[in-house]
């Protein structure tokens, strides 16, 4: 997890870079480089909030603010996989409050929780856009629609 | 309005998503692809601006501003950089069609692009991906991958493919604009309108995916041809996503004219449930509601608006008899409380409040006073905001009280 200090190897500072000159503001990369930062740390802790402002020159109350702000980082270690369940109206029409009450019991925890083996993060969230697949979740990069319990059993059961 | 809007009409945005390849350059070469662009090549940027305009092209993300008019308002002869901006940040409630853009025709944006980029003058674009669509991201950076190998980037237009990371708001296109800036997703008081003065303090024309794709079979095919699909008023096919219950959810492409019932029961093959309409949502989450004896509507911007509601994104959502209308609004008003940005004090305030009023009253502790204050506090706050959010929330809270106000009383106490 998050070392006390967090530094970037050669190459993904070298990818910061190549992101910074893409906008005609060095800033505008921030949002990826964001991105780049959970990938290698797993969350964003304050001090990568620090260490990503120092290489941005900005204030690490900015960051931080940016952060928060978007739901996709995480402030705190998160599970190996995400599953996130829509609850919005086309996916609630279909059966969403069903398919969050299986993973709810199947997993032992509540939305925003993780599992104690560290397996999965449970989250609840806004319409993903694949309101055609109602009702639909996403595990990690991918969508997953038309679940049923079974179907979903299935997905929990193949994540290490 | 040279065509009922009853005829189907020939796939324009859909033709290729058929085909398994439909993304790579090959395919969308042997399927007449960049032959629009060829053609831009000898138009003056003038000419492409106001063929757009003749074409009657309304903007397809929500607003549905006329595109050409909206691409002349960049100042003329300006001396400093100018940028295109793509919104693929689709995030409206029952909206599906960008992703299926950037997955099955990525090729389509780019040359809707580099034409548009022409047409504005700009040399550098961005296109704003929402987070969560890694696969379509992967997808359509590819794509800019190929355009670049194929000399179609990279001479005179750059692409960067810009990921957001989770807000419904930077949809709209100054709080896009403050993301894309490296900062949180503030929507901005206008004037100034983007145009003259938006990303990195630069003429920036913000535009829909779905808007841009339309661009090249308008300078292909004339922007007569285009007009003459639609309506008086607009021109041209869009993409309606049509789920909840419904027999076939999907993405269909007909007519800006089409109706609402058509759509329903012809395109998503009619009502599931007990097979009854009760309501539908026509144009996403911030559409106001339509009950089932007001789908005989045509689609476009205009005749939406004439019923009340409007056009938005066409995200159409259905519900049958047995849906409860309370139990959506509080479905509905838990996305807005959890979306607002948080910056206008009303759009703050009243979204958390009209959730939590909504679950008291699905959950059988409403008061008899609730559904008039209701009423009376989402009224106040509209047209105060800094952008639309509020604007749209209002919708739904409004309409779904006034139509079906008598499901709502009977979860009331002695109301
Ligand atoms: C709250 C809110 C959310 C919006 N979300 C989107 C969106 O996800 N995609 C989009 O293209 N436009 C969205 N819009 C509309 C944009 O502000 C803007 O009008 C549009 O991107 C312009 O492109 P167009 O003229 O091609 O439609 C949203 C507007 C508001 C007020
Ligand atoms: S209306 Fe709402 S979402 Fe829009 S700027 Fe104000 S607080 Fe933010
Ligand atoms: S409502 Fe669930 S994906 Fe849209």
């Amino acid at each position: 997890m998050t070392p006390s200090r967090p530094q970037f190897t050669p190459e993904q500072q070298a990818e910061v870079r190549r992101l910074q000159g893409l906008y005609p503001d060095p800033q505008g990369a921030l949002l990826p480089v964001l991105h780049l930062a959970q990938d290698v740390f797993g969350y964003i802790s304050e001090e990568v909030e620090e260490y990503v402002a120092g290489l941005f020159g900005l204030a690490p109350a900015h960051v931080h603010e940016v952060v928060t702000f978007y739901t996709m980082y995480f402030r705190e270690p998160k599970g190996r996989h995400i599953v996130s369940v829509c609850h919005n109206l086309s996916c609630h029409l279909a059966g969403a409050p069903g398919i969050l009450d299986h993973l709810r019991r199947r997993l032992g925890i509540e939305p925003g929780g993780t599992t104690d083996d560290g397996r999965v993060t449970l989250l609840a969230v806004e319409c993903l856009c694949a309101c055609e697949m109602a009702p639909m979740l996403q595990v990690d990069d991918r969508y997953e629609g038309n679940l049923t319990p079974e179907t979903v059993d299935r997905l929990i059961d193949q994540l290490q | 309005m040279s065509q009922s809007a009853a005829e189907p009409i020939e796939p324009i945005l859909t033709r290729n998503f058929g085909r398994p390849d439909s993304h790579t350059l090959t395919a969308y070469r042997e399927t007449g692809g960049y032959t629009g662009w060829a053609k831009a090549l000898a138009l003056e940027p003038a000419a492409i601006t106001d063929a757009v305009k003749r074409s009657n092209l309304r903007g397809l993300g929500g607003a549905g501003f006329p595109t050409g008019t909206k691409w002349s308002f960049v100042p003329k002869g300006h001396a400093g950089p100018i940028y295109l901006v793509i919104n693929a940040d689709e995030g409206e409630p029952g909206t599906v069609k960008d992703r299926y853009l950037l997955e099955r025709d990525p090729h389509a944006l780019i040359e809707g692009m580099l034409i548009a980029a022409r047409a504005i003058g700009s040399r550098l674009a961005f296109v704003y991906v929402r987070g969560e669509y890694v696969a379509p991201w992967r997808r359509f950076s590819a794509a800019v991958r190929e355009a670049y190998d194929a000399g179609y980037l990279g001479r005179g237009l750059d692409v960067v493919v810009h990921r957001g990371a989770g807000a419904y708001i930077c949809g709209e296109e100054t709080g896009l604009i403050s993301s894309l800036e490296g900062r949180k997703g503030w929507p901005k008081l206008k004037p100034p309108f983007p145009a003259i003065k938006g990303a990195f303090g630069a003429p920036t024309i913000v535009n829909n995916v779905e808007t841009i794709c339309q661009v090249p079979h308008i300078v292909n095919r004339g922007p007569e041809w285009f007009a003459a699909l639609g309506t008086q008023t607009q021109g041209g096919t869009r993409l309606y996503s049509v789920s909840g219950r419904v027999r076939r959810s999907g993405v269909y492409e007909a007519s800006v004219g089409v109706t609402l019932r058509q759509l329903i029961y012809e395109h998503a093959g009619g009502v599931t449930g007990n097979g009854r309409l009760k309501a539908v949502v026509p144009g996403g989450a911030s559409a106001a509601i339509l009950r089932a004896d007001e789908i005989d509507v045509t689609m476009d911007v205009d005749g939406l608006r004439n019923a009340g509601t409007m056009a938005g994104s066409a995200g159409v959502i259905v519900m049958d008899e047995t849906v409860s209308i309370p139990d959506a609004l509080r479905v509905v008003a838990r996305f807005y409380a959890h979306e607002s940005c948080g910056q206008c004090t009303p759009c703050r305030e009243t979204t958390g409040w009209i959730y939590r009023m909504t679950e008291r009253i699905v959950e059988g502790r409403g008061r008899k006073e609730d559904l008039d204050t209701i009423l009376d506090v989402a009224r106040r706050g509209t047209g105060t905001t800094i952008c639309a959010f509020y604007d749209g929330a209002v919708g739904p809270y409004i309409s779904y009280i006034e139509k079906f106000r008598a499901e709502f009383e009977a979860l009331i106490p002695h109301a």
